[in-house]
C-alpha cells in the first residue's frame, strides 16, 4: 500500500510516538500498527482516533523535527495573536486516553468459516481459550446463542475495551428461519439499555454496549450471497453497521475472488442492503490517505484469511497457514485482504461508533419513543391487572382465614374436654 | 494363440488346492478361463452404464469434480452468473465416453439448490423420490411379460455427497440426509474444496466425521456388511479409513516442473489435483472408476434394488402411495400372488433384508 515518502506532520508524529511510546502491555494490538515499520503497510492511524492518539502530546519533540509551522505555535506563547485554544486537541486527547475506548464488534456467520480464528488474528489475542466445538448431535438441538467476551487491550497507554459478540449456532439448523431473531433482539436490547441509561437520572457512567460493527462472514464456497445472508442483512442493516467479509479466502484463486466480490456487490445492490460505507477522505488530507481510502473502498468486501500460527517462510517467521503447495501469509496484501480489514477497522473505529450513535441509535430511539406511548399504556394495563390479581388473592386469603376460624371454633365446641391439646393459634 | 493350450499355472493360482482334488496340470486344462475373454468381448460390445448422482450445496465444486473425474469437458459448470434455483431441482446429463475400445454411458444427475434455502426441511424428499422412481422404472420393466433383453439401467449406482469443509463436524443437514439416503443408495461422502484445510485440519475433520457417521449409524459405501472375503475386507478397510476423501477439483491445466497437470493456480502455489500429497482425488477416482465401479453396480442391483422390490411387492395389494410410486401392472395377477424367489447373490443380502 502506498506509504508516501514525504514526511508529513502526522507521519513524523507517528515515528516519534514509537520512540517515546510506553511499553505495550497485554497483547500488542493492531491499534496503532503492531509496532512494525511504517513500510510494512499496516496503515497509519487516521481519523479522529489517530489524531487523538498521536497528535499533540508529543508536541515539544515534534517541534524539533518539524519544518511546518503548526506545532511551533503550541510552544511559543509569545507569538502575537496566539490565544492558546490550539491546545484543545491535547486536552481532549488526554481525557480520552484516561477514559479509554469501548468498542463492540459482532461476528455473524455459519460455523466453520473461521470467525474465531479471524478475531484472534485481528486482535492478536486468544479470546476463546477453552473453546469446545460442539459435536454433531449437540448442533442438532442447539439454537442460536449470543456469547459476548470482553478483553481489555492496552497499547502505549491507550486502553481499548473490546467486546466481541459471537453468535454460535447461526445457520446450523436445517430450518434457519428463526436464527436471526435472537441476534436482532440482542441488538435491540443493547439499544434499549442505552436509551434507558441515557434517559435516567445519573448519566455519568453509561456503559456503551451497543453493537458498533457487525462482521458478516460470507462463505467463499457459494456463488454469491445465499438466501439466508440476504435475509439476515436486510433484517439488521438499519440497526448496525454491516461489514461483509469473505472468509477462508485461501480457497479462491485471484480470478475467482474478483468474480465473487463483484457478484456479492451486485447482489447487495440488487437487494438494497445498506452496508457500511467508508467515509471519503476529506480534501485536506494528504494523497497517501486518499489513496489508501480509495484502495480500501475498492476492496470491499474484504476476503481474509486468519491464522495465529507462526510459519517459517522465506527465512522469516510469518503468521500463516502451511499447505503442501505453499504458504498463505496472513499479512501479505497479495495473498488476502487481512491488512486492509485491520486498517479499516482501526482507522474507522471512531467513525463506526459515530454512525452507530448518530444513525442507528437515533433511528431506534425515534422508533421507540414513537411507540413509547403504547408501551406505557401496556404498563398501566399491567398495573391494573396486577392490582386486580392482588385484590383477588387478598380476598381468597381472607376467606381461607375465615374458614379456618370457623373450623377451629367447631373443634373447640366438639372437643371441649381436650381444650389443652388444641393450643394452636391461628 | 490357442486359448485351450495355455499353461495351467493361472488355473492353479486361482483355486486353493485341496488334498482330495488332483492338481490341474495332471488332468490338463479345461479351458474355463476362456470364459473371461468371452465376457470381456461381450462387455465391450455392449458397453457399460454408470449413473452417478452428486449432491451438495452450491459452490462446492460438484460439476467441476465430475468433469475432473471423467474428463468430460462438455458439461460446463453453472457459471457464476446463474443464481442457485429457489427449489431443489434434479437434472441429468448423459455422456458416452470411450477409452481403449470400452464404451461407458455415463449419466450424471446434479442437484442444484440442495441445502441452499433458509428452510431446508425435507429437501431430501425430491432426491429420494427420484431414486425410487428409477427403481420403479426398472421394476416395471422387469415385471413385463415380454421383457427387453437388456433393460436400460437408470438406477443411481452411486451418490457422491459433498461435505463443506467447515473443519468442525457434520452439520445437522448432512446427518439427516445421509441417514436417509444410506438405506436406499450407495453413498460416498467427500470433503469438498479441501484446499481450504491444512493437512492436520483435514485429518482431524476426517476423524470427527467418521465418529459422527458411527454415532448415527450411517453406513456409507463400502459397507462393511457386504465384504465378501478377507481380501475385500482388507482392501475396503483401507478405504474406509480414508473416507471421506478430501478432494479438490480442477479443470484447468498448468505447467509444473515441465509436466502438464490439472490444478488450481494461486498466488502461493499450484494445487495439483492428481498429486496424493495435495489431495485425495486419485483415491476417489480409483474407487469410482478403476476398482469399484462394478461393485457399486452389483450392490445397487442386488441389495438396494431388491430391498425396494420386496417392499413394493409386499405392499402391492395396498393403494399406491405418493408420487413416483407407480401402480404395479395388474395384467399378470399370477406374478403378484407368488413373488419370485430372491436372487441370493450375496450371503449378506438376507441380513440386510432383515434390517429393513
Amino acid at each position: 500500500m502506498g506509504e508516501g515518502k514525504k514526511a508529513g506532520p502526522r507521519r513524523a508524529r507517528k515515528e516519534l510516538a514509537k520512540g517515546r511510546g510506553d511499553a505495550v502491555t497485554q497483547s500488542a494490538c493492531a491499534l496503532g500498527g503492531t509496532g512494525c515499520e511504517p513500510a510494512a503497510g499496516s496503515g497509519r492511524v487516521r481519523g479522529a482516533v489517530g489524531r487523538r492518539l498521536f497528535s499533540g502530546c508529543l508536541a515539544d519533540e515534534a517541534s524539533q523535527k518539524m519544518s511546518k509551522q503548526q506545532p511551533t505555535q503550541f510552544i511559543n506563547p509569545e507569538t502575537p495573536g496566539y490565544v492558546g485554544f490550539a491546545n484543545l486537541p491535547n486536552q481532549v486527547h488526554r481525557k480520552s486516553v484516561k477514559k479509554g475506548f469501548e468498542f463492540t464488534l459482532m461476528v455473524v456467520g455459519e460455523s466453520g468459516l473461521g470467525k474465531s480464528t479471524l478475531i484472534n488474528s485481528l486482535f492478536l489475542t486468544d479470546l476463546y481459550p477453552e473453546r469446545v466445538i460442539p459435536g454433531a448431535a449437540e448442533k442438532i438441538e442447539r439454537t442460536v446463542q449470543i456469547e459476548a467476551s470482553t478483553v481489555e487491550i492496552e497499547e502505549r497507554g491507550v486502553k481499548l475495551r473490546l467486546t466481541v459478540v459471537d453468535t454460535p449456532g447461526y445457520g446450523d439448523a436445517i430450518n434457519c428461519r428463526d436464527c436471526f431473531k435472537t441476534i436482532i433482539s440482542y441488538i435491540d436490547e443493547q439499544f434499549e439499555r442505552y436509551l434507558h441509561d441515557e434517559s435516567g437520572l445519573n448519566r455519568r457512567h453509561i456503559i456503551d454496549n451497543r453493537v458498533h460493527c457487525c462482521f458478516y462472514f460470507i462463505s467463499p464456497f457459494g456463488h454469491g450471497l445465499k438466501p439466508l445472508d440476504v435475509a439476515f442483512m436486510k433484517a439488521i442493516h438499519n440497526k448496525v453497521n454491516i461489514v461483509p467479509v469473505i472468509a477462508k479466502a485461501d480457497t479462491l484463486t485471484l480470478k475467482e475472488r474478483e468474480r465473487l466480490k463483484k457478484r456479492i456487490l451486485d447482489e447487495i445492490e440488487e437487494h438494497n442492503i445498506k452496508i457500511y460505507h467508508l467515509p471519503d477522505a476529506e480534501s485536506d488530507e494528504d494523497e497517501d490517505f486518499k489513496e489508501q481510502t480509495r484502495l480500501l473502498k475498492a476492496s470491499i468486501p474484504f476476503s481474509v484469511v486468519g491464522s495465529n500460527q507462526l510459519i517459517e517462510a522465506k527465512g522469516k517467521k510469518v503468521r500463516g497457514r502451511l499447505y503442501p503447495w505453499g504458504v498463505v501469509e496472513v499479512e501479505n496484501p497479495e495473498h488476502n485482504d487481512f491488512l486492509k480489514l485491520r486498517t479499516m477497522l482501526i482507522t474507522h473505529m471512531q467513525d463506526l461508533q459515530e454512525v452507530t450513535q448518530d444513525l442507528h441509535y437515533e433511528n431506534f430511539r425515534s422508533e421507540r419513543l414513537k411507540r413509547g406511548g403504547r408501551k406505557v399504556e401496556n404498563e398501566d394495563v399491567n398495573k391494573d391487572q396486577i392490582l386486580l390479581e392482588k385484590e383477588a388473592e387478598l380476598r381468597r386469603m381472607q376467606e381461607m382465614i375465615a374458614r379456618m376460624q370457623a373450623q377451629m371454633q367447631m373443634q373447640m365446641q366438639t372437643g371441649d374436654g381436650d381444650g389443652g391439646a388444641l393450643g394452636h393459634h391461628v | 494363440m490357442d486359448p485351450l493350450r495355455r499353461s495351467p499355472s493361472p488355473c492353479l493360482s486361482s483355486r486353493p488346492s485341496s488334498p482330495s482334488t488332483p492338481p490341474c496340470e495332471m488332468l490338463g486344462p479345461v479351458g474355463i478361463e476362456a470364459v473371461l475373454d468371452q465376457l470381456k468381448i461381450k462387455a465391450m460390445k455392449m458397453g457399460f452404464e454408470f449413473n452417478i448422482m452428486v449432491v451438495g450445496q452450491s459452490g462446492l465444486g460438484k460439476s467441476t469434480m465430475v468433469n475432473t473425474l471423467f474428463k468430460v469437458w462438455k458439461s460446463n459448470p453453472p457459471g457464476l452468473g446463474v443464481p442457485p434455483p429457489q427449489t431443489l431441482q434434479l437434472h441429468s446429463v448423459t455422456h458416452v465416453i470411450e477409452e481403449k475400445g470400452v464404451k461407458l454411458k455415463l449419466t450424471v444427475t446434479d442437484t442444484p439448490g440442495f441445502g441452499d434455502q433458509i428452510n431446508n426441511d425435507n429437501c431430501w424428499d425430491p432426491i429420494l423420490g427420484y431414486i425410487n422412481e428409477q427403481y420403479e422404472q426398472y421394476l416395471q420393466e422387469e415385471l413385463l411379460i415380454t421383457r427387453q433383453r437388456h433393460i436400460p439401467d437408470t438406477r443411481v449406482h452411486c451418490c457422491v455427497y459433498f461435505v463443506p469443509p467447515t473443519g468442525h463436524c457434520l452439520r445437522p443437514l448432512d446427518i439427516e440426509f445421509l441417514q436417509r439416503l444410506c438405506q436406499t443408495v450407495n453413498v460416498v461422502p467427500v470433503i469438498a474444496r479441501a484446499d481450504s484445510l491444512t493437512m492436520e485440519e483435514r485429518e482431524a475433520f476426517r476423524r470427527r466425521i467418521q465418529q459422527n457417521l458411527r454415532t448415527h449409524c450411517i453406513n456409507v459405501y463400502p459397507q462393511m456388511c457386504f465384504d465378501e472375503d478377507i481380501n475385500d475386507r482388507i482392501l475396503n478397510s483401507k478405504l474406509r479409513d480414508r473416507i471421506p476423501f478430501a478432494v479438490v477439483g480442477a479443470d484447468q491445466e498448468h505447467l509444473v516442473n515441465g509436466r502438464c497437470v490439472l490444478g488450481r493456480k494461486t498466488n502461493w502455489g499450484i494445487i495439483e489435483v492428481e498429486n496424493m500429497a495435495h489431495c485425495e482425488f486419485p483415491l476417489l477416482r480409483d474407487l469410482l472408476i478403476r476398482s469399484h465401479l462394478q461393485d457399486l453396480k452389483d450392490i445397487t442391483h442386488n441389495v438396494h434394488y431388491e430391498n425396494y422390490r420386496v417392499i413394493r411387492l409386499n405392499e402391492s395389494h395396498l393403494l399406491p402411495r405418493g408420487p413416483g410410486w407407480v401402480n404395479l401392472a395388474p395384467a399378470s395377477p399370477g406374478q403378484l400372488t407368488t413373488p419370485r424367489p430372491f436372487k441370493v447373490c450375496r450371503g449378506a443380502h438376507d441380513d440386510s433384508d432383515d434390517e429393513f
